[in-house]
C-alpha cells in the first residue's frame, strides 16, 4: 500500500486520468488526508492520558455523586431505591440543614480580614525593603503546612493555659478563658485560623501580579509627585483587578465549604458545624449517602451561581496600563 | 480515525469500569464457613482486617499469628491494621476484597449481613457456647463471632475519693454528684473528664442502657415510638447525670481542648477523679499509670450509680465482631482463624475483658465487681438493627457523640435550650423516625 501511495505522489495525475481509477491507493491513503487525520488526532493523543485521568477521577464520580443524590442508598448496602427528588426537598425543607450556613459568615469576614492584610503586605513587600525576602517566607510559610498539622499546633494554642494564654498572660491580660468554649468565640478563633494559614495564599497572588507591572510607572508617577497611597490606589490596585476579584471568588467559595480546620479541631461541636462536616456525618455517622451526595450536589449549585453572579457584576475587563 | 476510536473506546471502558466498580460482583454462595476438623487438611493465606493497629505494629498479632500456625501449620495469617477502620472498610466493602476476616462494621445493616459474610452456623448451636451471637442473628443463622465484650461503668482514682472521703460506691445519681462536689472541694483534681473533644467516650455512657434497671432487654425496647428519654427511661437517667455533672461544674473547663491520651496519665496521677468508660480500658490505665510513675492499683471500675433491689447491675456488651468475607476463597482457615482467636489465644484475657465463650471466667479487671455481687446483665442485641435505623433517620446518634456533645453544650450554657426541650426534641425526632425507619 504504501508502494503505491509513494509512485502515487510522486507522479502527478495526468489530465484525465481519475484518482479512483488506479485502485489500488484508497481514498484514505492519500498524504494530504492522512496527514490531515493525523493533524487532528495529534492534540487528541497528548491529551488521553489527562483527559482519562480528569474523566475517572472527577466527571466520573461527579455523575456518580449526582446518581445517588436521586436514591436512598446507605453507602454499603448492595440495593439502593430510587427516591426521586426526595433528598432535594428534604435538604430545602428541613432549617436545621441549611442553618450551619450562617457558620460560613465568620469566615466570609475572616477573608475579607485576610484579603486586606495579604494585599497591604504584598503592596508594601513590592518595595525595595530590607529584608524582604525574608519577610516573604514568612508570610508564605504557613500555607506550606498541611492543614491536619494546623489544626493539632493550634489545639494547643488554644487551650486552657496553652500559648495564647500564657502570651496574653505576659501582658497582664485575663487568661482565665475557654477559646473554644462557646460558638462565638470558637468560630471567631478557627476562623482567625483560617486567616493565618491562607493570607500566604493570596499574598503571594497579589505579589506575583503587582511585580508584574513595569517599574517605569513607579518612576513617572514619583516624578509627577505621587504618594504611595495614590501609585496604590490609581496603579496597583487597576493592575491586579484580575487577581483581585479571583482571590474574591476564591474566598467565597472557600467560606462556604470550610472544613478541615473545624473538624480537625472541634469536630464541628458547640455550633461549629458546616455545611460540608454535616454532609461528612450525613454520610459516615448516619449512613444517609443519598441525602448527603445531594447537599454536596447542591453546595455545588450555589457556589456555581455565586460565581456567575460575581462575573456577571464584575466582569473580567483586560487591564489597560499605558 | 482508527486511533480516534480507540482513543474514544479506551475512555468509554474506562468509565465503564470505573461504574462497574462500584456496583459489585456476581452472587457468591451462602454455604457456611466450618473449620475442618483435622487442621492439616485446612490451608491458604488469609488477611484479617482489625482496627488495632496498635497490636500490628508491635508484633503482638503477628505473635498470635505464629502461635496458630503451630496447629494449623498450613495455613498463613496476614494482618491489615486500619487506622480509620469504620471509614476504609465500609468503601471497601463496596468491592469483593475485604479481607478473609474483618470486623464487621456498624455501617452494615443488620439485614444485609447475609450479603456480605459467610453464615457461621445456627443460632441455638452458637449461644450455646458463646455470648453475644444474638447480635450477628439473621434468619436463624450467626454471621459473627464477638472478640470479646466489655462492662460498663466508671474508671476512678480511688486515691483521690478516698481524700475526698468517699469510700463506698455511691448508689444513686445524687450520691455519686455528692461524691464528684467533694472532690472538688477537698482536692486538686478535675472530678469528671468528659473527653468532649474527642468524642467517642461520650458513647460509653449509651453503654449503660440496661444498667440503670438491670434489664438485658433495655436495648430491644427502644425499638419503637418509644420516647427513650422521658421521665425513667434508662437514657434519661444517665444523661441527666451527664448533664447534671457539667452543669455543676464537676467537668473540665475548656472541652473542646480535651486530649484522650493525656487523659489515661491524668487519672493514673490523680488529676481527673472519674470517666465514663468500658472496661478495656482498665489494662490501658493500668499500663498509662506504670509509664507516669503512678500506682496501677489506684485505678479502680465502680458501676453506674443506680441500684435494683439493693444491687448493683453492669451491662455487658459485644465488643466487634469478627465475620468471614463471603467473597472469601479461604473459608475454612478464615473460620479456623476465628475459633483460634476467640478461644484459645488468650487475646480477651491479656485485654481484661469479659471472654467470648460463656465457660471462661471473668478477668481479673472486674474483680472488685466479682467480689461485690455486682450482676452482669448481658444485653439482649437482637433488635439492635432496627435501633440503629430508627437512630439512623433521626440523625441522632446513640453511637456518635454529636447529641451528647450538645447535651454538654447545654449544660454548659454555651448552647441555648433546657434539658427538657432538649430531651423533648430527642423523643420528637426518635417517635417520628420510628414511624418510618427499619419497619
Amino acid at each position: 500500500m504504501t508502494e503505491t501511495t509513494k509512485t502515487a505522489a510522486a507522479r502527478p495525475p495526468r489530465p484525465g486520468t481519475s484518482w479512483r481509477r488506479t485502485g489500488t491507493a484508497s481514498a484514505h491513503g492519500t498524504p494530504q488526508r492522512r496527514g490531515r487525520t493525523l493533524r487532528r488526532i495529534t492534540p487528541w493523543m497528548f491529551l488521553a492520558v489527562p483527559l482519562a485521568l480528569l474523566i475517572t477521577f472527577t466527571y466520573v464520580p461527579v455523575g456518580n455523586m449526582i446518581y445517588y443524590s436521586f436514591t436512598d442508598w446507605d453507602g454499603v448496602s448492595p440495593d439502593r431505591n430510587f427516591t426521586g427528588v426526595d433528598n432535594y426537598s428534604q435538604i430545602f425543607t428541613r432549617p436545621e440543614l441549611f442553618r450551619v450556613f450562617f457558620v460560613s459568615f465568620y469566615y466570609l469576614a475572616a477573608s475579607a480580614v485576610q484579603i486586606v492584610v495579604a494585599l497591604y503586605f504584598a503592596t508594601v513587600l513590592s518595595f525595595d525593603l530590607r529584608f524582604r525576602n525574608l519577610f516573604k517566607g514568612i508570610l508564605f510559610f504557613p500555607y506550606l503546612i498541611n492543614g491536619v498539622a494546623i489544626g493539632f499546633v493550634f489545639l494547643y494554642f488554644f487551650q486552657d493555659g496553652g500559648t495564647l494564654d500564657s502570651v496574653l498572660s505576659w501582658f497582664g491580660a485575663d487568661t482565665d478563658r475557654a477559646w473554644l468554649g462557646d460558638p462565638t468565640s470558637a468560630n471567631t478563633s478557627l476562623a482567625g485560623v483560617s486567616v493565618w494559614r491562607f493570607t500566604g495564599l493570596n499574598f503571594v497572588l497579589f505579589l506575583g501580579a503587582i511585580q508584574s507591572i513595569p517599574g517605569e510607572l513607579y518612576e513617572a508617577a514619583q516624578l509627577d509627585g505621587a504618594s504611595r497611597w495614590q501609585q496604590f490606589r490609581h496603579i496597583i490596585a487597576p493592575s491586579i483587578k484580575p487577581v483581585l476579584s479571583l482571590s474574591i471568588i476564591l474566598a467565597v467559595s472557600g467560606s462556604l465549604s470550610v472544613f478541615e480546620i473545624p473538624y480537625i479541631m472541634t469536630g464541628g461541636a458547640t455550633g461549629t458545624s458546616t455545611f460540608v462536616i454535616q454532609t461528612v456525618k450525613l454520610a459516615f455517622q448516619f449512613n444517609k449517602t443519598g441525602l448527603a451526595s445531594a447537599a454536596a450536589v447542591v453546595l455545588l449549585v450555589i457556589i456555581l451561581l455565586i460565581t456567575w453572579i460575581q462575573r456577571r457584576l464584575v466582569p473580567d475587563d483586560k487591564v489597560d496600563l499605558v | 480515525m482508527g486511533k480516534k476510536k480507540t482513543l474514544a473506546g479506551a475512555l468509554l471502558a474506562v468509565a465503564t469500569l470505573t461504574v462497574a466498580g462500584c456496583s459489585g460482583g456476581g452472587t457468591p454462595s451462602a454455604e457456611t464457613a466450618t473449620a475442618p476438623a483435622e487442621p492439616h487438611e485446612v490451608s491458604g493465606k488469609i488477611t484479617v482486617l482489625t482496627h488495632r493497629t496498635d497490636l500490628v505494629q508491635s508484633g503482638a498479632m503477628d505473635a498470635y499469628a505464629a502461635e496458630f500456625k503451630k496447629t494449623y501449620p498450613n495455613v498463613r495469617v496476614k494482618f491489615e491494621g486500619l487506622t480509620d477502620y469504620e471509614g476504609e472498610v465500609k468503601i471497601r466493602m463496596n468491592t469483593d476484597d475485604y479481607g478473609d476476616v474483618l470486623m464487621i462494621p456498624a455501617a452494615v445493616a443488620k439485614n444485609d449481613y447475609p450479603k456480605f459474610f459467610a453464615p457461621l452456623g445456627p443460632t441455638e448451636e452458637l449461644t450455646a457456647k458463646y455470648r453475644f451471637s444474638d447480635k450477628t442473628d439473621v434468619g436463624g443463622k450467626v454471621y459473627g463471632i464477638a472478640q470479646f465484650g466489655t462492662a460498663n461503668g466508671f474508671v476512678y482514682n480511688k486515691s483521690v475519693w478516698k481524700k475526698a472521703g468517699v469510700t463506698k460506691w455511691p448508689t444513686t445519681p445524687a450520691e455519686f454528684l455528692a461524691g464528684l462536689r467533694a472532690i472538688k472541694s477537698r482536692t486538686d483534681a478535675v472530678p469528671y473528664y468528659t473527653n468532649f473533644k474527642d468524642g467517642w467516650p461520650l458513647v460509653q455512657w449509651g453503654g449503660n442502657i440496661g444498667s440503670v434497671t438491670c434489664d438485658g432487654d433495655a436495648g430491644n425496647k427502644l425499638a419503637g415510638p418509644v420516647s427513650p428519654w422521658k421521665q425513667g427511661g434508662e437514657l434519661n437517667v444517665s444523661d441527666t447525670l451527664l448533664h447534671d455533672i457539667v452543669k455543676g461544674g464537676l467537668a473540665e473547663k475548656d472541652p473542646n481542648t480535651t486530649n484522650w491520651e493525656a487523659s489515661k496519665g491524668m487519672v493514673a496521677k490523680g488529676e481527673i477523679g472519674a470517666m465514663m468508660l468500658g472496661s478495656w480500658s482498665i489494662t490501658q490505665m493500668r499500663d498509662a499509670a506504670e509509664k507516669a510513675g503512678a500506682k496501677p492499683d489506684d485505678i479502680g471500675f465502680m458501676p453506674f450509680p443506680a441500684q435494683k433491689d439493693g444491687k448493683f447491675c453492669a451491662t455487658v456488651v459485644s465488643d466487634y465482631q469478627q465475620a468471614v468475607n463471603i467473597h472469601s476463597e479461604h473459608k475454612g482457615a478464615a473460620r479456623a482463624w476465628i475459633d483460634w482467636f476467640t478461644e484459645k489465644s488468650g487475646y480477651s484475657a491479656k485485654e481484661g475483658a469479659v471472654p467470648t465463650v460463656k465457660s471462661a471466667a471473668m478477668p481479673d479487671t472486674l474483680k472488685d465487681f466479682v467480689d461485690n455481687d455486682v450482676t452482669f446483665v448481658e444485653r439482649s442485641e437482637s433488635r439492635t438493627g432496627q435501633v440503629n435505623a430508627i437512630d439512623n433517620a433521626a440523625e441522632i446518634g446513640l453511637n456518635t457523640p454529636d447529641y451528647r456533645q450538645k447535651l454538654v453544650d447545654i449544660a454548659r450554657g454555651a448552647q441555648s435550650g433546657s434539658l427538657q426541650e432538649f430531651f423533648a426534641d430527642l423523643d420528637k425526632r426518635w417517635d417520628e423516625a420510628a414511624k418510618t425507619a427499619g419497619s
